[in-house]
């Protein structure tokens, strides 16, 4: 059966700025890949990202299809599933760039590390919807959410792949931050945090140290991440407030830009289109974002209410730690840029979460028996 | 689960809501004020480094590891050499600026452009080497018009230097530039296209330690790509030194020792199987290889009959001849075939099927024992101990005195050798062991093949008493400062298959072949050092005896002469030197192998460093 009011409440506007995030992203990435390509033919992964972005939205019509609630009831399957692939990365993974984190299944080549991040954010979504209370949450109510946070990260730090392990903590974080924590208990944990720094440190392997410290201090490492990001700094601070224009971009062209097309490619728009791309970008990117608060914050069941506000966090944590890095605000680690990177699995994962969002967001009409929980 | 009404109500989840957007505009104006500093404030000094696409990696080589003799001789250095390079993207009109260049240097214009061809693949930025160890001349000439030259470039790099010209190359090897379908490998993660990587012997084989790291710097260069400053330095690292096992002084002497003839000389120490001597003649200038050896003289290396491309010590088979009858002695002995009292008669031949079987010495040697047999190398004692013995047998021994495998040396492509069996034969041939067969094998002239390296392992072990070592040819490896990086200690691979009186009498045997008025090395004899040993002479074609025995021996066509063969150790009781000759188409052990062995061993005895040197 079919609600009608399904598609009244469908939420067009969302739909309309995830278009527009895409068709920029494409435009970008068809300059990063033809720039500097004296034949002018069209790039094969340029064609390869459309339809990865199709895929993508038959995925968020797919998610369209099931009541974000019946997600509450499968929350420990999916999670589950996820974990499972994660250890079967570890056995059958294929290697790639010093670490084993895809996973063949046919002739399509994913990375499970990124699904991983919807999956826990559901689960969370569904323990903290039974508990959440102005009080705030204490420490015995924490610990089934810190086994489930703690099991995929040590999986995909294992990998090794730092970058999503720490990603996948800031998402968690965000969202138990958000469901509030008793006052003592933030402030215990806090201290946690901050004195298992230095255990964590210990733990990193030697190249994630250096990228650390090449962080703070870039001269450490300048023929490889500090190049990257003086070069990085170059393209970007050479747009100047218009661009230089469509293709026209040196830096790129040159291919002076290592990784131009995957986490890099804020670069290029910046360098072709200027201050005035980027902040429309920046601007779009914040609307999304406000959205998908608005979504959370409307919804009125608890846990659709936590699931979008976990995959908002998601998305800012994904914007905020790729541009922070190529501006050089942040260590290079490798986080995509949400609609813009080319990747299939950073695309699927994040039509999943605009398919959850838009889910949540049209089935949030008055209450109906049919929708009523006990 | 609880539903509720309505976020909106609660007015403490309207407040964390309203805290979470403050937070996100907060992000999103530092992003945003980043990128006013980035793009307006800093944006003018940005888009002129970026027209002029200024800041570039510049990279430099590391380095390669030294490679020193075990007396601390270098005998491999690096030197600098200056290489002209150009980068296209600064060179304006490419090919007005490598005319230009080629008529101050000298060097057809067509060869200059045809390295850019080459090239063309890698980004315009990256400079593209023209020509590689200019000489002096031309590095002024085009110091002088560096501003008529816009794009091209001298970068000092350094260039391995062979000290001694062909001394020991198969050994040290050489170095070639690594190719596209090598680098895709990705198993050398340090090397960039134009790099150079050991290609042949000891710097093939321990590429890894001796290439280094590279280094790098970032520059700011100027609109014809000359460096204004370097922002940015990354020292390289040098590779890591080798110490060899080799004797300089005697490998030297060996070399000169073989004067122009071809061969192999194999040196070791008994006691621990350090390579002292490794020479395969004839030789090749390693020099000529560095920065591409061409195309006249790699032809004329190709073509030599001699095979100079080939280390012969490890890679060319030789059948042992009468060096082999050490292997029927231990094979006979320890099966009770025979015994130290057991003589045979030598009319100078013997009837066997319907064939008659030659000793070398047609007039024969009347009775002989087991150690006369060694020491007069009588075939006819030999062709009896292997009737009774049998093939297998003789392959049982000859295996297991490290015969027909291989010696486990660090270098590549070493060779097998063959020891036959009648189980072999089968499969090879489809045919059944003839007993005629053995009878050659046991004098080592059937299917038997050997390489010298192996032959000097085995006379090591017979010498030592019966322990076979791995040849050893790096002895430290050691970083810059000194500090050993690995010690590779010498490493016992088995022991010869025989009782200690088995080896007694084949020690003494041996001994008489040098020190008995009728042994068949006695004209080597040294005055204050015993040599233990066993010649060889090889039939590289069978010819009639009486046609190339005597005074028409000279008369035989070079390439049909027989190989001579030496094998020995000195002094007899504690040896401190093992040798192997082998001289190709030197006709007579005795004569052509022998002397050389003498040579080197009182060479080596004398040094008064190796006159203490004990057994372990």
């Amino acid at each position: 059966m079919f609600d009608r009011r399904l598609i009244k409440h469908f939420d067009w506007g969302l739909v309309a700025l995830i278009f527009i995030i895409g068709m920029i992203g494409l435009g970008i990435l068809y300059s990063a890949l033809t720039a500097g390509n004296e034949t002018g033919a069209v790039h094969v992964l340029f064609k390869k990202q459309m339809v990865w972005m199709g895929a993508g939205f038959m995925v968020m019509i797919i998610i369209l299809m099931i009541d974000f609630r019946d997600l509450d009831k499968i929350n420990l399957f999916v999670y589950s599933l996820c974990i499972g692939l994660l250890i079967s990365v570890i056995v059958f993974g294929q290697i790639g760039g010093g670490s084993r984190r895809w996973l063949l299944i046919g002739f399509i080549r994913i990375q499970p590390s990124e699904l991983m991040k919807i999956a826990l954010i559901i689960s969370l979504a569904s323990v903290y919807s039974t508990c959440i209370s102005e009080t705030g949450l204490n420490f015995r109510k924490l610990i089934k959410p810190a086994v489930l946070c703690l099991i995929p990260f040590g999986l995909i730090v294992d990998q090794p792949d730092l970058g999503t392990g720490l990603l996948l903590l800031l998402i968690a974080g965000s969202i138990t931050l958000f469901v509030k924590l008793e006052r003592k208990v933030l402030y215990i944990l806090s201290g946690i945090c901050l004195a298992a720094v230095p255990l964590l440190w210990s733990g990193l392997k030697s190249y994630q140290k250096s990228r650390i410290l090449t962080f703070l201090d870039p001269d450490r490492d300048p023929l490889g991440a500090g190049y990257h990001i003086i070069q990085s700094k170059i393209a970007i601070g050479s747009g100047m407030l218009a661009g230089k224009g469509f293709l026209k971009g040196t830096q790129n062209a040159l291919s002076f830009l290592p990784e131009h097309h995957t986490d890099f490619i804020i670069s290029v728009l910046a360098e072709e289109w200027g201050l005035m791309g980027c902040s429309i970008l920046l601007l779009l990117y914040f609307i999304v974002l406000l959205w998908g608060l608005n979504i959370a914050y409307n919804c009125r069941n608890m846990f659709g209410s936590i699931l979008a506000f976990g995959i908002t966090a998601m998305i800012f944590w994904e914007i905020f730690i790729n541009i922070g890095m190529v501006m050089g605000l942040m260590p290079v680690v490798g986080v995509p840029l949400p609609l813009i990177s080319y990747g299939g699995s950073s695309v699927i994962t994040n039509m999943v979460g605009f398919g959850i969002l838009l889910n949540i967001s049209m089935r949030n009409f008055s209450s109906n028996k049919n929708y009523i929980r006990p | 689960m609880t539903e509720f009404s309505k976020n909106q109500d609660k007015e403490w989840i309207k407040q964390r809501f309203i805290g979470v957007s403050v937070c996100i505009l907060f992000v999103f104006a530092l992003l945003f004020l980043r990128l006013v500093y980035l793009q307006i404030i800093k944006g003018e000094e940005y888009r002129l480094l970026s027209e002029k696409n200024a800041v570039r990696l510049k990279s430099i080589q590391s380095s390669r590891g030294l490679i020193f003799d075990r007396n601390q001789k270098l005998l491999v250095d690096n030197r600098p050499s200056f290489n002209l390079k150009i980068v296209l993207e600064d060179a304006g009109d490419v090919k007005e600026t490598v005319e230009k260049l080629a008529q101050f240097i000298q060097e057809p214009y067509q060869e200059l452009m045809d390295y850019i061809a080459q090239a063309k693949n890698g980004a315009i930025y990256d400079p593209i080497t023209l020509k590689k160890d200019i000489s002096r001349d031309q590095l002024a000439i085009v110091e002088a018009h560096k501003f008529d030259l816009p794009g091209i470039l001298i970068d000092i790099e350094p260039t391995r230097y062979y000290i001694y010209k062909k001394t020991a190359a198969h050994l040290l090897g050489y170095l070639g530039q690594i190719n596209s379908k090598e680098l895709k490998t990705g198993k050398y993660p340090n090397v960039r296209s134009g790099d150079s990587i050991g290609r042949y012997g000891i710097e093939k084989q321990f590429e890894g330690y001796l290439q280094g790291k590279r280094g790098g710097r970032q520059i700011e260069v100027d609109a014809s790509g000359r460096t204004i400053k370097v922002l940015k330095t990354v020292e390289p690292v040098a590779g890591f030194d080798l110490n060899l096992t080799l004797d300089l002084d005697l490998q030297q002497a060996a070399e000169k020792l073989l004067e122009d003839r071809d061969g192999a000389v194999v040196a070791m120490d008994p006691n621990n199987g350090d390579i002292l001597v490794m020479v395969s003649h004839p030789s090749f200038d390693q020099n000529d290889f560095i920065g591409g050896i061409s195309q006249e003289k790699w032809a004329e290396l190709i073509s030599d009959p001699g095979k100079p491309m080939i280390n012969k010590t490890i890679q060319a088979e030789y059948p042992p001849a009468s060096t082999y009858k050490i292997i029927t002695t231990l094979a006979a002995l320890e099966e009770n075939c025979i015994n130290i009292n057991t003589t045979a008669y030598c009319p100078g031949f013997l009837e066997y099927g319907n064939r008659t079987y030659r000793c070398w010495n047609k007039y024969g040697h009347g009775n002989v024992n087991v150690t006369e047999g060694l020491s007069q190398s009588c075939d006819v004692f030999y062709y009896q101990a292997g009737i009774k013995a049998g093939v297998d047998k003789l392959a049982k021994y000859a295996m297991g005195c490290g015969l027909g495998k291989v010696t486990g040396i660090l270098l590549e492509n070493e060779k097998d050798g063959l020891i036959p069996t009648s189980a072999w034969k089968k499969k090879r041939y489809k045919e059944s062991w003839q007993g005629g067969e053995t009878l050659s094998v046991a004098i080592g002239q059937g299917y038997n093949l050997v390489t010298p390296l192996q032959m000097a392992v085995l006379i090591a072990a017979v010498g030592n008493g019966g322990t076979l070592y791995r040849p050893r040819i790096v002895k430290t490896i050691k970083d810059g400062s000194g500090l050993v990086i690995k010690k590779n200690e010498s490493e016992i691979t088995g022991g010869l298959p025989a009782s200690k009186e088995t080896l007694d009498i084949v020690r003494n045997g041996l001994l008489k072949v040098v020190q008995d008025e009728r042994g068949t090395a006695k004209r080597i004899r040294l005055k204050d050092v015993e040599i233990a040993g066993k010649t060889g002479t090889a039939q590289v074609y069978n010819l009639k005896k009486e046609d190339k025995r005597g005074a028409e021996a000279k008369e035989v066509k070079y390439s049909l002469r027989d190989h001579a063969w030496f094998v020995c150790y000195a002094p007899a009781k504690n040896p401190v030197i093992a040798i192997s000759v082998m001289v190709e188409h030197g006709e007579h052990g005795s004569s052509a192998a022998a002397p050389i062995a003498a040579a080197l061993i009182a060479q080596y005895i004398q040094e008064p460093a190796n006159k203490k040197v004990l057994p372990e």
